[in-house]
């Protein structure tokens, strides 16, 4: 017999220029199902006018973010049994930092025009990847037509579990300058002069919440890290050569 | 939709102490905005004190007398704890800012922490102990 339990969604909902409040959503779920396909059940059955974003289902998409219990998580890979237990309430929200566009949607705009600004490459070639701790790259030069899709799949969690970003409009977020790190800033003085900037490399306070919520692997808070060495020996480098 | 309790502004600073669901990295954060608000807040005290030598001896010598009080003793104790783990987070913070150490922030957060905890208590036996 299947195992199942019932819980209490409470559910975030805005519309318009409403008041926000919570809705609440009596459910029964299996412990191993995901949260996305609770929030899809409550649109299927319960309330059709409930907002949110979804496409893949198996972590690729980067759409289905959201805080479920004050925490970010991407819904498709998080199962019921993780973040609840029978007869619990569950609170799901929207991402923070991001407007909000209508109950669970928001507004990912600002994340992907940055993501476009530093020159992210979803997709990769194996060899021009920076160096990470404990991955060693191939040298084989057969391994440099090895391409394959960026960790980063820019869904945003680690932008909303940052302090920085909750009260710096203008800070470019971990993923952003993730991407930045996975650019390279070398031979580019553009992006060089955005990474080195106030909103920069140099705004992150090292909570490294990023990394804690990142579905990816990718590791924000270790790029950040990486891309401020990098700002360092780009400073001494070009101090020399105007002492030329 | 400019109602929204979502979009960043410096207005939500608040947000900035509310530790709840977070990692350890946020406390190591909250610790250090606190700290460091007592800290500057300590500097300007210590500009106004220091200001009293303008009045002379006496006037001087008055101070010195009220700040022997336990409430203002135990005000210099919270001072070497603000700075024992400002500057100990500090360095953490510049460590891993220059690669070292990254995997191992949270280890070593609570490495520093207790050095500073050890620190405090240290202080805490020099100052009140009759």
């Amino acid at each position: 017999m299947t195992n199942q339990w019932t819980l209490n969604l409470l559910v975030y909902r805005l519309k318009g220029n409403g008041a926000p409040h919570y809705g609440s959503f009596k459910i029964k779920a299996n412990p191993d199902e995901y949260v996305l396909d609770l929030v899809e059940r409550i649109w299927a059955f319960e309330d059709r006018t409930l907002t949110f974003a979804h496409a893949c289902h198996h972590s690729t998409c980067g759409a289905c973010g959201m805080r479920i219990n004050g925490v970010e998580k991407l819904t498709c890979i998080t199962p019921v049994h993780t973040v609840a237990k029978d007869g619990a309430t569950v609170k799901v929200e929207p991402l923070r930092n991001f407007p909000v566009i209508s109950d669970l949607a928001v507004d990912m705009g600002s994340l992907f025009r940055r993501m476009e600004q530093v020159g992210h490459r979803p997709v990769l070639e194996l060899a021009d990847e920076p160096a990470e701790p404990g991955i060693m790259r191939s040298q084989k030069a057969e391994d440099r037509e090895i391409i394959r899709l960026a960790d980063c799949i820019e869904c945003g969690l680690c932008i909303s579990a940052c302090p920085i970003a909750t009260t710096t409009p203008e800070y470019l977020g971990p993923a952003v300058l993730a991407g930045a790190q996975q650019s390279g800033i070398q031979n580019n003085r553009k992006l060089l002069a955005l990474i080195d900037s106030q909103n920069g490399a140099w705004r992150c306070h090292s909570a490294f919440e990023c990394t804690a919520v990142c579905p990816s692997n990718v590791e924000p808070a270790w790029r950040i890290m990486d891309l401020r060495m990098q700002v360092m020996s780009e400073r001494i480098k070009n101090w020399f050569r105007s002492g030329k | 939709m400019s109602t929204t309790p979502n979009r960043p502004s410096p207005s939500n600073w608040l947000k900035w102490f509310d530790p709840r669901q977070r990692e350890i990295g946020t406390w190591a954060f909250i610790l250090n905005r606190i700290t460091a608000l007592g800290l500057t807040l300590y500097l300007f005290l210590h500009l106004i004190i220091l200001s009293q030598l303008a009045g002379g001896e006496e006037a001087y010598q008055g101070f010195l007398d009220l700040i022997r009080n336990p409430i203002f003793v135990f005000g210099e104790w919270l001072v070497i704890i603000a700075g024992l783990i400002h500057g100990l987070n500090g360095l953490r913070i510049g460590l891993t800012s220059f690669g070292i150490a990254i995997p191992y922030q949270k280890q070593f957060f609570y490495i520093l922490m207790a050095i500073a905890v050890a620190g405090g208590l240290y202080f805490a036996v020099r100052m009140f102990a009759v």
